[in-house]
């Protein structure tokens, strides 16, 4: 099986890496490149727990193969805060208690930030809808849900 | 598996037409990695389309449009004018799974796949749509309900692909609209879908398709529903006509999402809610 050399960059920096063709692109993330915030609940785009963004555009990447990432631009759940400093989104998560066990909260966190930057003023039916494609067992969704809407409304008075 | 990148449509035929054992093509992955993943279908060539030129474009021609075979489902929904004049074409691709498959899936993979629930086909059939196939013999154009044979298989010969997506010119007096039922309100595969399209002279239909999915094998185009509308300025006998014809035209299969009798029923009262919403769509009020 020949391995597919990809240059692609992660969170702003450039990375290299030689994939098997089948493997996904959250493989990848995890397994060579050493970031596991993103998870795979389901492998099958269901859950969005793999949730990440590609040129902006947010996808699941256990849907995309790491081939396909050759020159593109990949954000994680580890490129959102600032070095030590939380990003807004993830100070109202924990204010919010909107996790319990965690595994979906790495993809609600890059979905939601891709949300706010697209529409900084959702309505609750619009953040719901956004979110359809992350499932989380634990919480019930109502505290994510507040702890989004919370989060647009600190960033449209802070702008 | 063999994973291929050519750059333009001779060098994806010239791989596909020679390419041993099962091929597959990869515009969203959607469909593919689903099937890969879960060992149903795991190519030996997977060739991803989304390197040739121009795939990416959405543009004007012969006053319709031309749609790449790698836009997203997102970039239809985000296009300036295609949801004001295709609001059904627009509106079932958008219902495609969650904003995460909205970023890769497309329409050419979602006719391709087969699936008799396909979303988009009854839409694209509704508005007479086209695609070009392109292979070995030269480019052809074919409607969109000659493309699925079966559920899972197309009417596409070895080394062909589809190169294009043809929606016509909307013209005056005219609107879409799909409705699709199901249990829930996001994320569900359709028990029944329904695509309509028409045009009107003042109260009157002139001109109408319409489309039934996930009751048959295939997505139908269903002649005697659209029989039922056309003449008619869409009053009470003539929607009940025509959720008659629809019910008629199924040949649904009895599974846990809904029997024969459900589906046979929701199939007209869909299509008297779709026809009527393309109706007013059309400027026209009942
Ligand atoms: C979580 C989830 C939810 C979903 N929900 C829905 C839903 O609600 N409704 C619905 O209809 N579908 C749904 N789907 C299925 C899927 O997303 C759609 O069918 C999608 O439109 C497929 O497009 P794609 O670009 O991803 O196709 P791909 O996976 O890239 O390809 C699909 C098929 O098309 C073929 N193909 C692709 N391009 C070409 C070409 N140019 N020429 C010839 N053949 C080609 C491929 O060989 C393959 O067989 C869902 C999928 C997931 C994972
Ligand atoms: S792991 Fe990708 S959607 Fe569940
Ligand atoms: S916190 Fe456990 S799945 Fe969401």
């Amino acid at each position: 099986m020949s391995m597919v050399h990809v240059t692609a960059t992660v969170n702003d920096d450039e990375v290299e890496f030689l994939c098997d063709p089948r493997e996904t692109l959250l493989d990848v993330l995890r397994d060579r490149l050493g970031l596991t915030g993103a998870k795979e609940g389901c492998g099958t785009g269901d859950c969005g727990a793999c949730s990440v963004t590609v040129d902006g555009r947010l996808v699941c990447s256990c849907l995309m193969l790491g081939a396909e990432a050759e020159g593109k631009s990949i954000a994680t759940v580890e490129g959102i805060a600032d070095g030590e400093n939380l990003h807004p989104l993830q100070e109202k998560f924990i204010e919010h208690a909107a996790l319990q066990c965690g595994i979906c909260t790495p993809g609600i966190l890059v979905a939601t930030k891709a949300l706010l930057e697209k529409n900084p003023d959702p309505t609750e039916t619009e953040v719901r809808y956004w979110l359809a494609g992350n499932l989380c067992r634990c919480t019930g969704y109502d505290k994510i849900i507040r702890a989004v809407m919370d989060t647009a409304s600190d960033l449209r008075k802070a702008s | 598996m063999q994973y291929h990148t050519p750059g333009s449509f001779e060098d994806a035929i010239a791989i596909a037409s020679f390419a041993e054992g099962v091929t597959r093509f990869l515009a969203g992955g959607t469909d593919v990695l689903v099937q890969l993943r879960a060992d149903i279908v795991t190519p030996d060539n997977l060739i991803d389309v989304k390197h040739i030129d121009g795939v990416t474009k959405i543009e004007r021609e012969d006053s319709g449009w031309r749609i790449g075979i790698a836009v997203s489902g997102a970039e239809m929904s985000e296009h300036p004018d295609l949801h004001n004049e295709w609001p059904g074409i627009v509106e079932a691709m958008d219902l495609v799974g969650s904003t995460q498959i909205q970023g890769r899936a497309t329409l050419t993979g979602n006719l391709c796949n087969g699936s008799p629930a396909a979303d988009s086909v009854p839409a694209m059939i509704a508005a007479g749509v086209s695609v070009s196939v392109a292979g070995p013999n030269g480019t052809r154009k074919v409607a969109v309900e000659d493309i699925p044979v079966a559920p899972g298989r197309t009417s596409l010969e070895k080394g062909e692909l589809i190169s294009a997506v043809h929606i016509p010119a909307r013209g005056s007096d005219g609107a879409d609209a799909y409705l699709r039922f199901i249990p829930r309100t996001e994320m569900d595969i359709a028990v029944v879908g329904c695509g309509v399209n028409l045009r009107r002279d003042g109260k009157t239909i002139t001109e109408a398709r319409v489309s039934l999915g996930a009751v048959a094998p295939t997505a139908l185009l269903v002649e005697e529903a659209a029989e039922a509308i056309i003449g008619t300025a869409l009053d009470d006998a003539a929607l009940e006509t025509l959720a008659a014809a629809a019910s008629a035209a199924c040949n649904p299969i009895d599974d846990k999402r809904g029997t024969i009798k459900f589906r046979k029923h929701v199939a007209g009262v869909l299509a008297r809610r779709t026809a009527k919403i393309a109706y007013e769509r059309a400027g026209a009020s009942i």
